[in-house]
């Protein structure tokens, strides 16, 4: 089992929950996962070419998707997946 | 009839009502302030902004605060926009400027949107300001929280350069050093945005924030004469303000403030330790990836821009470019304007004047454009790079006496 942490603007979608358990092997099965047990999850984080929406920051165990092995990322047991809007700053 | 009327998602148009909030429940796109367009085209002139204060605040028709918020202020803005003949004369500019925003209260741009930032989260109730940054941006927060009254934390990379520190902890703020690089500051801020009741500058309040970076580009409208320059560069950290800069010759144009509808060229400058935005411009890439920062550059090192996709759009649509410079070339262009116009700015001025000074000898001007350079913070929050750079190599050490000075001085 890995660990989604949902953050404010996407917690309506999951009930007020703020970590979600999903059984997955990669983050792709694991977003299908939190899709299945409350859908709309998977239209706000992926666009229509299924991949990362721009503004969508994911981290798998404090490290950005993106500069690794993005949705192919590997998943295990007691994995924690952070969702994270994009924010400006300096 | 207020003239903030709300938020409105970039991306998908999605909007909301007044509130802290930046992020976008759709699509997780930014949201910008949406303004009564109409109730302040019948108020805005060019007269109304030449009566008021010599400060940014000049422009308050155009910012999110009502008329009836006292505003917290140091006097930010209105700074120098200085014909840079003798860099011109260099590289072959005979109407280059730069645009001195290290002349502000903390040193640096930042000043302009923590002004508004902090007067609008003050009126709106905030009790306590807070802010993840390299340096300027916690600079700027901690000073004006103090001239305000409130809390405030800033949360800095634990490695920052010793200078910065010094000049934010002196305001006497909650300073949080983090084991971490500035994303990794940013992303616990957005995470604890939601569970404490502060205004972060750069996060829950970053819609009103980011509104202030437009009072630099409306003073070099105002200063060239109501006129816009042919091109601005501007360095490239999250983007934020690159975006509000061409919102802002939006606004000029559609307030009838400038004579001319032609829009500047807008070039982005970044450190090719820390380029994903240029990475993403070069490879005409839709999507900008991150990276891991590694330059002198610090207060412009975020490898993860939010605002990244919209400078390369800009970029693109105005027929502007978004270049890079090496670390040399960084301390290289520090010393140039330095030598040549008797201004010392921060290594993220030396990477945009860096990058007006390749552009330029490269060949990208025929000569009489009217060029302007955003230089935005001062040098002395990163004199520790020239030391260990020959900083001193005119320098002798001599006797006091005549005859010693004879010997070394050869003049």
């Amino acid at each position: 089992m890995a660990q989604f942490r949902i953050p404010g603007p996407l917690r309506r979608l999951s009930d007020g929950a703020v970590t979600v358990d999903v059984e997955a092997h990669d983050l792709e099965s694991a977003i299908e996962a939190l899709d299945a047990r409350y859908p709309g999850f998977r239209d706000r984080l992926l666009d229509e070419n299924g991949d990362l929406r721009q503004f969508v920051n994911v981290y798998l165990n404090d490290e950005d998707v993106r500069l690794g092995s993005g949705l192919k990322a590997k998943v295990q047991k007691g994995d924690e997946i952070s969702i994270v809007p994009a924010v400006a700053g300096g | 009839m207020p003239k903030v009327v709300g938020l409105r998602c970039r991306e998908c148009g999605t909007e909301y009502e007044l509130q802290a909030t930046h992020v976008c429940e759709m699509c997780f796109g930014p949201l910008d302030v949406v303004y009564d367009k109409a109730g302040l085209k019948k108020i805005v002139s060019r007269r109304r902004i030449e009566d008021g204060p010599k400060s940014m605040w000049r422009y308050r028709d155009l910012l999110p605060v009502e008329d009836s918020v006292s505003v917290v202020t140091l006097g930010e803005g209105f700074t120098p926009l200085v014909k840079a003949d003798r860099l011109g004369a260099e590289l072959g500019l005979r109407n280059l400027y730069v645009k001195n925003d290290s002349m502000n209260p903390t040193n640096s741009f930042k000043d302009r949107v923590v002004s508004v930032a902090i007067s609008w989260a003050r009126a709106h109730g905030f009790e306590t300001i807070a802010c993840a940054s390299t340096g300027n941006l916690a600079n700027a927060v901690a000073a004006y929280a103090a001239r305000a009254g409130l809390e405030c934390f800033v949360f800095i990379p634990v490695d920052l350069e010793p200078a910065k520190v010094a000049s934010i902890s002196v305001f006497d703020p909650n300073v949080v050093a983090v084991r971490g690089n500035y994303d990794e500051v940013n992303r616990l801020c957005s995470q604890l945005v939601e569970s404490t009741p502060w205004a972060f500058c750069n996060i829950n309040i970053r819609p009103f924030y980011a509104e202030g970076s437009k009072t630099l580009t409306f003073e070099t409208a105002e200063q060239l004469g109501w006129k816009l320059p042919d091109e601005i560069i501007i360095p490239i950290a999250s983007g934020c303000q690159f975006v509000r800069h061409r919102q802002a010759v939006s606004e000029l144009i559609e307030f009838g403030l400038v004579r001319s509808d032609r829009v500047p060229a807008f070039t982005g400058a970044q450190a090719l330790g820390c380029a994903p935005v240029y990475n993403a411009f070069v490879s005409g890439a839709d999507r900008v990836l991150p990276v891991k920062p590694d330059t002198i550059a610090r207060s412009i090192a975020i490898g993860n821009p939010s605002d990244g996709v919209y400078v390369n759009r800009i970029a693109r649509e105005t027929g502007g470019v978004v270049e890079a410079v090496t670390e040399e070339e960084i301390v290289d262009a520090m010393r140039l304007l330095a030598r040549t116009e008797g201004i010392f700015t921060e290594t993220a001025g030396g990477v945009t004047i860096g990058v007006l000074a390749k552009l330029a000898r490269a060949g990208r001007w025929k000569g009489d454009e009217t060029v302007v350079a955003y230089v935005t913070g001062h040098g002395l929050k990163t004199a520790d790079v020239l030391a260990s750079a020959n900083g001193h190599a005119r320098r002798v050490e001599i006797e006091p006496t005549m005859k010693s000075f004879r010997e070394k001085v050869n003049i």
